[in-house]
């Protein structure tokens, strides 16, 4: 059983220096901005709000100069992360490019790719979508079916991928497929990484899938005959897995995986008001004892990243705590306040529908509960 | 940031080793049955340990909060029959307010709640106060007054927690204090409380640790359908939980350390991380207690296996020093009075370093 600690971290004063500078900067372009649209923060977008963070220098901030990177620190970048979803900033155009095909593409990318697509990532102009799940492969997803073969001068892919967030605005989709055969005595062989431009290539068709919060966010795609060149691979090919699952550790230990709801508990703070009685208060302080712990563990993560360690089991730990914190708390709002919400009421009304219904998908995206489970219980020898 | 200091270091491979060699399944058993476990102590006290937190020159070890957080962890990951945290957190009171800090077990008294200190002397009844029998001297704090009082000049009646340990009635009729101190403090709560409660949260992280480790062990043992019951997805689930609340209970405990050592004078803002240690850990406790005794079926649930040695502690913990509505409903008033645009900020600012 590995010793699982968060020792903990805190902000060194540059990034608590860069805190301020955010929230002028907040304040200055979300002034009025309706509570309802802060709910949505990181699956809101706004291109001219990207634009503005990628000129403060706010995307890409660990990357490497060089490349338009900001070469800063990984807490500072967590200041500028947590401080965009506490105040509900519409960052979700650039947030996955942000958070994990940059770093992809500097990791297992060639030069070429990285001079190609990082600086506009940097700059808030180019966004990405991630094309993972298909129809038939969720939780599994090394049972994938999608398939890119070699042509003369680059790659035929046929196949469909589904629930690809933001398919529809991005310009360009990492997608994951397989190059050879599945070989049933590794299932995880044969499977590659293709940046996939979506503007340009012919064959790729985009549907929209309305989710059950009224929103159109994730979409499907298909693929028929959709030529891409030969520089189109990411990384090795047959090496996908592993690149992969290098991808989804970035995605599962920010500050996203605990500030989804954070909306919601502002505006019932706000909506409970001083004079609460005790189980109010209570129960408004359970939810801000949880906030303020799992902030420390994901701080915690923050200075394990800037130490070079790769955290996966902290980081699937924190998923696990966040995403229940997150997901529960519609629930607790509805202990405490007691409302049916109308979706044409206040703030507090309004913000309550959404994340009601919005908050079902916390335990999916980015790996269901189960599978996040399954990491820990790895980690605590079980499996 | 910090790291791991060398006091603390030396400090947690001392209790770490010290307590597993010594407290056996039958010195807690005897515990139980009233024995006190002298021994024990002793080697405790012979190593250093029960007064980190006491200036050097009172005579403790001058270590900080963050260092002493391994003696208070390990204390509950062995589940220590002895007044250790108590001591501990007596000591450093006493060391604030200038009082020499005696030798051997301090009984720690929570709150003052019904204590009224005149004239010099104490009155009052404290209830469950944590081995006042045992102690030499208790420990009260009252409205920022601190007194030591000589164990012979009050009444004891004993009583017992759920886990078997002493929790006594303590009946002061003008008893006469040892020593008293003013603590130079500016807080809001009673200064014993929240350090019991920080104490408590440190304990609950080391005993939920120690639930989680028995029962993966216990999986990877047991067999049924021809397997290690490890082998299923159910229990891998629930222990997987229980792991996780457990990791967050110990660092919510950790940081709450570390808030005590920024605190200066000044604990009104260490008494918002210690309030979340304490319900968070009482939180995970009901998880983690859960998946524990469910992993280890009927086996669990006899006197013979030791499980319950710390389940039994982590019941009455949650409940002592202030339960989870006290400690929340404090966060919850102060969050509610501040006002939701000062949630996020304040709490940046709290745990800014
Ligand atoms: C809002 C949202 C956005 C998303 N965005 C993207 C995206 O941009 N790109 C992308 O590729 N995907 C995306 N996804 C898809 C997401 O990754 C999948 O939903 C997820 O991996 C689960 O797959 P599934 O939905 O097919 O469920 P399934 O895998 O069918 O799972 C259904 C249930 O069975 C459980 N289960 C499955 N296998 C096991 C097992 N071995 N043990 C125990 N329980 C198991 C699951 O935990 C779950 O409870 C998104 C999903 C959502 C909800």
């Amino acid at each position: 059983m590995e010793d699982i600690r968060f020792t903990p971290g805190l902000l060194p004063p540059e990034a608590e220096a860069l805190r301020a500078e955010v929230r002028t900067f907040i304040a200055d372009h979300l002034k009025g901005y309706p509570g309802v649209k802060r709910a949505k923060s990181w699956s809101g977008a706004d291109p001219e709000f990207s634009k503005a963070m990628g000129a403060r220098g706010w995307i890409g901030m660990t990357w490497p100069t060089e490349y338009g990177g900001g070469g800063r620190s990984f807490l500072e970048r967590y200041v500028v992360l947590e401080e965009m979803l506490a105040a509900g900033a519409p960052v979700s155009a650039h947030w996955v490019a942000d958070r994990q095909s940059g770093p992809l593409l500097l990791k297992f990318g060639t030069e070429d790719q990285r001079r190609k697509y990082i600086p506009a990532i940097t700059r808030g102009e180019s966004y990405f979508c991630i094309g993972m799940s298909e129809p038939n492969s969720g939780s599994d997803l090394a049972s994938i079916r999608t398939r890119a073969e070699k042509t003369a001068d680059g790659w035929r892919i046929n196949g469909q991928k589904i629930w690809t967030s933001k398919a529809h605005t991005a310009h360009h989709m990492i997608a994951l497929v397989r190059t050879r055969p599945q070989d049933p005595k590794d299932r995880h062989a044969g499977l590659s990484q293709f940046l996939i431009d979506m503007k340009e290539t012919k064959g790729v068709t985009i549907r929209p899938i309305r989710n059950m919060a009224g929103e159109q966010m994730f979409n499907e795609v298909f693929f028929e005959d959709a030529e891409v060149p030969a520089d189109a691979l990411v990384g090795t090919e047959g090496g996908g897995w592993g690149q992969v699952t290098t991808e989804l550790a970035f995605e599962r230990s920010g500050p996203e995986r605990y500030l989804s709801s954070y909306q919601l508990l502002f505006e019932l703070v706000r909506e409970i008001g001083a004079d609460a009685g005790p189980a109010e208060a209570a129960g408004i302080g359970r939810l801000a004892a949880h906030l303020s712990t799992l902030r420390q563990m994901s701080i915690s993560i923050a200075t394990m990243l800037e130490r070079g360690e790769t955290p996966n089991l902290a980081a699937a730990i924190v998923k696990e705590l966040g995403v229940a914190y997150e997901q529960d708390m519609p629930g607790k709002a509805h202990d405490i306040a007691g409302i049916s919400p109308r979706t044409g009421g206040g703030d507090f009304d309004q913000v309550m529908a959404y994340m009601t219904m919005a908050a079902r998908s916390f335990s999916l995206r980015g790996g269901t509960r189960e599978i996040m489970r399954g990491i820990i219980a790895r980690g605590l020898g079980l499996r | 940031m910090t790291g791991t200091s060398e006091m603390a270091n030396i400090l947690a491979e001392a209790a770490g080793r010290l307590l597993e060699d010594h407290v056996t399944r039958g010195v807690l058993g005897a515990a139980e049955d009233g024995t006190w476990p002298s021994d024990l102590w002793q080697v405790l006290e012979d190593n250093g340990l029960t007064q980190p937190l006491a200036p050097e020159d009172r005579g403790g070890r001058g270590a900080s909060f963050a260092d002493a957080f391994v003696i208070a962890f390990a204390a509950g990951r062995r589940r220590a029959p002895v007044p250790l945290v108590e001591t501990m957190a007596a000591g450093w009171l006493l060391g604030r307010a200038g009082i020499e800090v005696p030798a051997g077990p301090l009984a720690l008294i929570d709150g003052g709640g019904d204590l009224t200190f005149k004239d010099g002397a104490l009155s009052g009844v404290a209830e469950g106060v944590p081995w006042a029998a045992q102690a030499g001297h208790l420990v009260a704090e009252i409205d920022g007054t601190v007194a030591l009082i000589p164990t012979d000049a009050v009444t004891i009646t004993p009583d017992r927690n759920m886990a078997g340990e002493p929790r006594d009635t303590v009946t002061f009729a003008k008893a006469k204090p040892s020593g008293t101190g003013t603590l130079d403090l500016t807080a809001t709560l009673p200064v014993a409380r929240t350090l019991g409660a920080l104490m408590r949260a440190a304990q609950m992280a080391g005993a939920m640790e120690g639930a989680v480790t028995l029962a993966v062990q216990h999986a990877g043992d047991r067999e049924q359908f021809g397997r290690p019951i490890a082998k299923f997805q159910a229990i891998q689930q629930m222990l997987a939980r229980a792991a996780a609340r457990a990791a967050q209970a110990r660092s919510a405990a950790e940081t709450a350390f570390l808030a005590l050592d920024r605190a200066g004078d000044d604990l009104t803002d260490a008494e918002w991380d210690v309030a979340a240690a304490k319900v968070v850990a009482g939180e995970a406790a009901e998880i983690v207690y859960d998946a524990a005794h469910q992993t280890h079926g009927a086996i669990g649930f006899t006197y013979e296996h030791e499980l319950h040695f710390t389940t039994r502690r982590l019941w009455a913990w949650r409940g002592e020093f202030g339960a989870e509505t006290f400690w929340a409903q404090d966060i919850g008033r102060r969050v509610l009075a501040r006002g939701a645009d000062n949630l996020w900020p304040d709490l940046t600012a709290r745990q800014m370093g």
